[in-house]
């Protein structure tokens, strides 16, 4: 059975999710990748404005192509998630509620997910031309130095995913 | 007979292979692909599978590319040693390079500086020459992403080693990638001549079709002559990978691994290097004679 879910995350949509579940999601997500990741956790470390509001959010490890002529968007699937363990947790205690990626997380990622009360979603891997057909809009918000690794904002309709980890701690992978 | 081939032709050449290979999954591949999804057992497997084909259909059909993650491209020159370049050769793969991936609206991956990083741009490509016969320049372009390249190993074993011994290390090198490199792989593997030349040998492996054995690759510059025990060697790593049940993207399933190439090269008397190169799926290359 596949569950659709929206952004913000509430605490009720969160705790119906169990590791393996297929989801669909729709909402405003916010990339962010490795260079992001640093920033945004070194913005939290020296308490100033975030460039989006972290509680309820869910953000996508993507770093997609450039955008094609007449298109909302290029490419663009997950990246691998381990690469951005270090600093979720600090994320995570901001409010985050909801993370895309790909592939295992560190135990300490799981934990936090499990004291936080966040999930941990897989998105199709490597199926980037694919993603383009659940996002309707996208747009740069922040850091728009780092290129590719920019924060985005997308507007996603029925983004299919599974639950990898969900709030009480349990993992797909075992 | 000399040939005169220009900068500019190369340049061309490299930068409508950019294109092709991040656009179209090769063929073996696509063939592969469809296999697994025909005989996987699992549902969700199954699904995912299905979920990979399309994506190969819609980048295809949209000139989208296959994966967001358009590479560092490995740029495989062979220059006939009668052939005479005029220009700059160097300059003219990295242009085309940088053409292609404009053209394609694909992903500028590459930091100039490794530690400083930086903004990101289209180049340089890593870039492999090898003196061959004729007058002609063949040309490979395999955009290599890193989600991938990232679980690249290699190991220097000793020569007294049993092949047992390189087997678990190709197992387990598969293991460590786990459910994170985009399964099902394509693992190309290197072994013998020298640290650096074993790793180059691993990543040219993935260039060859899943479905040409090794046995009919001709002999290497360097004399090598694959023969039936690499076959062998290939087959029984891929059904040891299969069984290991990672499956697509690591949730279960037969499809781990859609094949192995394995290139080997005379080697010293004191050593066996190894070397693990892992490609996602969509193993992604193109190539060109001119």
């Amino acid at each position: 059975m596949t569950i659709k879910i929206s952004v913000p995350l509430d605490t009720a949509q969160i705790k119906r999710l169990k590791a393996g579940d297929e989801v669909l999601l729709s909402g405003t997500i916010y990339t962010a990748r490795d260079q992001a990741h640093k920033k945004l956790v070194e913005i939290i470390r020296s308490k100033k404005r975030l460039p989006f509001e972290m509680r309820g959010a869910v953000v996508y490890y993507c770093g997609p192509t450039r955008t094609p002529r007449g298109r909302v968007i290029g490419s663009c699937g997950p990246t691998t998630a381990s690469r951005m363990d270090a600093f979720t947790p600090a994320l995570l205690i901001r409010g985050l509620k909801g993370i895309i990626g790909k592939g295992r997380r560190s135990l300490s990622v799981v934990k936090a997910l499990k004291e936080q009360g966040g999930v941990y979603f897989l998105a199709y891997a490597g199926c980037g031309a694919l993603i383009t057909r659940y996002v309707k809009k996208a747009r740069v918000i922040a850091f728009k130095e780092l290129g590719p690794e920019a924060v985005r904002s997308l507007e996603v309709e029925d983004f299919p995913l599974i639950v990898a980890v969900d709030a009480r701690g349990n993992s797909i992978y075992g | 007979m000399v040939r005169i081939i220009t900068s500019d032709k190369i340049r061309e050449t490299v930068r409508d292979l950019c294109i092709k290979a991040n656009v179209r999954l090769r063929p073996d591949v696509l063939a592969a692909l469809k296999n697994a999804y025909r005989i996987e057992a699992d549902k969700r497997a199954k699904r995912i599978l299905r979920a990979i084909l399309d994506n190969a259909a819609i980048a295809r059909k949209e000139s989208l590319a296959v994966c967001q993650d358009t590479g560092l491209p490995f740029v495989m020159l062979g220059i006939g040693q009668e052939a005479r370049i005029t220009g700059d050769l160097t300059r003219a793969v990295n242009k085309g390079v940088e053409q292609g991936y404009r053209r394609g609206y694909f992903r500028e991956s590459i930091v100039r500086d490794p530690l400083m990083r930086g903004a990101s741009g289209y180049s340089p490509a890593v870039i492999h020459t090898e003196i061959i016969r004729g007058n002609k320049v063949k040309i490979a372009v395999l955009p290599k992403g890193f989600g991938s390249e990232n679980k690249s190993q290699s190991r220097m074993f000793n020569p007294t080693a049993g092949i047992d011994e390189i087997k678990k290390f190709v197992v387990e090198s598969v293991i460590t990638a786990g459910p994170d490199a985009c399964p099902p792989y394509v693992v190309g593997v290197g072994i013998g001549g020298t640290a650096d030349y074993a790793s180059f040998l691993a990543k040219k492996a993935l260039l060859r079709s899943i479905f040409r054995p090794a046995s009919r690759v001709p002999a290497g510059k360097a004399g090598g002559r694959p023969t039936g025990h690499i076959k062998n060697l290939e087959h029984d790593l891929l059904r040891r990978i299969n069984g290991l049940n990672i499956g697509p993207m690591g949730l279960g399933g037969r499809s781990t691994c859609l094949g192995v190439n394995i290139e080997t090269s005379p080697t010293h008397i004191a050593g066996l290097p190894v070397a693990v190169n892992i490609s996602c799926h969509a193993l992604r290359s193109a190539r060109a004679s001119i």
